[in-house]
């Protein structure tokens, strides 16, 4: 009786290895470290620009440089030294000629190893893929099947060459650059990420998916993702991401816009797998990431699914804006941190429409050292008749070395709206595990189950092909050495 | 012998509990534990299945010819030990299916073997459901959220054939049953109990013993066995209550 048994499972659960800590040897295009008009102007000449996205960048930055970094996140974020910072590295092209289809085999065979595979003939089926390498797109499959419907999908710097409009029509108005520090300063020095484009009754026939890597040191990744569906359009979308190992700390700050038309509806759904750091909390990428919807026409719905295990701190808040009348905003999230891992993540759901709907579904776990908290709005306009919110947020602590908290405000201006709210904290208690250990179930397994069981109402809503991943990443996460 | 304990001390954080307590277990018997409460029968249980926190300060646990005293719990489950609850502990969001597909496949793995697949599994379920005969509608649920007292019991015994254990501990598994859940449990275990196997059964009353019949009846004071005879012993028990045995 030396020790409280959960302090065995506790030691036992934090040695996992980072499964995806490689890095590729692979020649790579830089701009110099550093941030001023020069660079932006730089990189907006280096992807071939219009003046217009120039313009773009060059306000966000000036508006970023009044701004301070906020610290109202229960984070232990450091002052980041923006200039100490490369905020452009791309993979070079091995022939000026490669053609859209010819991807460096080094490139490919990263990928594959992180079982993304881009050859169409061994791709799962049902699945178009973007793939990003810091600071460019590699390659998207599938887009000839797509393009016979009518679907743009493509990473965003080949968007703003292809389809200017649109891009310029859409780009900034769900999340405009004077959103946040975070969001100026991506505004600013953005570099590639997805478009897509689902025109008016289109059923997109596959998920659609992009996979971010971060490979090069001292590189910040500032990916935007744009997803408009037009009436009546319906697509699933998957975001995939890791990095390499390293000792220092590595900055993510992006930006996802959402609109959904008239009848529209657009799932997101993201397995968030950044380096976290090791077991001391040495080194991890700072994942700072604006993301919203704009449910913009009558009865559109967003939905946003998030399974967030990785990066060291963790900031973002994916939300609704519930503007047409009848929308609906979901949110499903499990947020896991371990070691010294932090998260403050959670979500807006902003009703402004008649009979507007939204759910909240949000599972922290925590375990090590580590601090998980939920921060979540649900403001209701004078203007929204009838709306409705359910919140529920459960935590789950494991050890006592841990922290969970939880912060709901919620706003409301109209007297018809029904909102509740539901929260429960829980640990893994001694019983179970021993109940699954009698029944042949090593401590690891038991966690892993245990866990799965608990984020099950979320894991349920994740496309099947990310369902099966995300537990498996739970429980690597969390247990040590299965996996 | 399958089940040999010698001179076994158990303590609690600091407090003992078994005090020197022997017992014998071969293959094909069954035998019953009573005793009042408190005198460590489900400590007992907890030493045998090694459950953290019980000090094992002196003596041995001699197991299929190992002294399995340090051994972590999972592996002496997967050796063939199986302790039927007195509180099965609830676990949500994890159907009984996924647990028990977990616990057989974490068996085969211990034993060397390749998991088993969907197909046979399924079959292996309704096999031992229909053996047990216990209702389909179970296996979907959540691992004992929301079962009656009587469900969860059932459940344990459900397990038990899954798993087909050589040492199965019954502890108070009659607590708060209906005599209709109490024959459906005695019944299962009749069916699983053959020649190669024995059912160590703690109980407070001679109720259950009327469908489990004991070969040998163990009663217990104060961390040891004070007294052991045949089935008879049980209803001399119920007959005398146990104060009686406090004068051994």
């Amino acid at each position: 009786m030396d020790q409280h048994p959960n302090e065995n499972i506790i030691s036992e659960v934090t040695n996992k290895e980072y499964e995806y800590g490689f890095v590729t040897d692979i020649e790579t295009d830089f701009v110099p470290k550093g941030l001023n008009e020069d660079i932006i102007r730089l990189i907006s000449k280096k992807k071939e620009e219009p003046e217009w996205l120039l313009e773009f960048r060059l306000k966000a930055f000036r508006h970023w440089q009044t701004l301070k970094q906020p610290n109202w996140a229960h984070l232990d974020l450091p002052e980041i030294d923006y200039q100490d910072i490369i905020y452009y590295a791309a993979p070079r092209k091995r022939q000026e000629k490669q053609s859209l289809d010819e991807v460096d085999p080094e490139l490919l065979a990263t990928f594959d190893k992180l079982g993304i595979s881009l050859d169409e003939q061994k791709k799962l089926s049902g699945v178009a893929v973007d793939a990003v390498m810091d600071s460019t797109s590699v390659k998207t499959t599938f887009q000839e099947t797509l393009s016979k419907h009518g679907v743009i999908f493509m990473s965003f710097s080949e968007a703003v060459k292809q389809h200017p409009d649109l891009v310029k029509k859409y780009l900034g108005k769900v999340v405009p650059y004077t959103d946040n520090f975070f969001a100026a300063l991506n505004s600013a020095v953005f570099s590639d990420g997805s478009f897509c484009y689902i025109p008016k009754g289109v059923r997109c026939p596959l998920e659609l998916s992009t996979y971010f890597r971060i490979n090069a040191a001292n590189t910040g990744q500032f990916e935007r993702t744009l997803i408009v569906a037009d009436e009546g359009a319906y697509v699933s979308y998957m975001e995939g991401c890791t990095a390499p190992q390293r000792d220092e700390n590595q900055l993510h700050a992006a930006i996802v816009e959402i609109i959904a038309e008239t009848d529209a509806e657009v799932k997101y759904s993201t397995v968030q797998n950044w380096y976290p750091g090791d077991k001391d909390g040495k080194g991890g990428v700072y994942n700072l990431v604006t993301k919203r919807g704009l449910c913009r026409g009558d009865r559109s719905k967003i939905s946003w699914t998030q399974v967030e295990t990785g990066s060291a701190i963790t900031w973002k808040y994916p939300g609704c804006v519930l503007l047409g009348d009848n929308s609906v905003g979901e949110f499903y999230s499990v947020a896991v941190t371990n070691n010294y891992q932090q998260a403050d993540t959670g979500t807006k759901m902003i009703h402004l429409g008649k009979n507007t709907r939204s759910t909240i579904i949000s599972k922290g776990i925590s375990a090590g050292h580590s601090q998980n908290g939920y921060r979540g709005l649900v403001r209701v306009a004078a203007k929204a008749e009838n709306a409705r919110n359910y919140s529920q947020c459960d935590s789950l602590l494991l050890g006592d070395q841990c922290g969970a908290h939880t912060w709901p405000y919620v706003e409301c201006g109209n007297d018809s709206s029904i909102l509740e709210h539901e929260a429960t904290t829980s640990k893994i208690s001694e019983d179970q595990l021993f109940y699954c250990q009698q029944r042949g179930i090593p401590t690891e397994k038991a966690i892993g189950l245990i866990v799965n069981g608990y984020a099950k109402d979320v894991l349920n809503k994740l496309p099947m092909e990310f369902a099966v991943e995300a537990q498996k990443l739970l429980s690597i996460t969390l247990e040590g050495s299965v996996g | 012998m399958l089940l040999n304990i010698k001179n076994l001390h158990v303590s609690i954080g600091g407090k003992e509990i078994l005090k020197g307590l022997n017992l014998g277990v071969n293959a094909g018997e069954v035998h019953a534990i009573m005793g009042p409460n408190g005198t460590g029968k489900s400590t007992l249980a907890a030493a045998i299945t090694g459950r953290d926190g019980y000090e094992i300060t002196e003596g041995e646990i001699w197991y299929k010819g190992k002294n399995i005293v340090g051994m972590s719990p999972e592996d002496r489950a997967n050796e063939g030990i199986f302790l039927s609850f007195q509180y099965p502990v609830e676990i949500p969001g994890v159907s009984i299916q996924n647990f028990m597909r977990t616990a057989v496949n974490s068996k085969r793995e211990y034993q060397g073997l390749a998991p088993m697949s969907t197909i046979e599994f399924m079959k292996l379920m309704k096999e031992k459901q229909a053996m047990v005969e216990i209702t389909e509608k179970l296996q979907n649920r959540f691992v004992n959220v929301g079962y009656s007292g009587g469900e969860k019991k059932k459940n344990e015994i459900f397990q038990m054939a899954m798993l087909e254990p050589s040492l199965a501990i019954l502890d108070e598994t009659d607590s708060g049953l209906d005599i209709d859940a109490l024959r459906i449990v005695a019944h299962g275990v009749n069916q699983l109990h053959n020649a190669e196997n024995a059912f160590v059964v703690i109980t407070h009353y001679q109720r259950l013993l009327d469908y489990i019949v004991p070969d040998f009846v163990h009663v217990m004071y104060d961390g040891r066995i004070v007294k052991t005879g045949g089935k008879n012993l049980a209803l001399e028990l119920e007959e005398k209550g146990y104060e009686w045995i406090k004068e051994l």
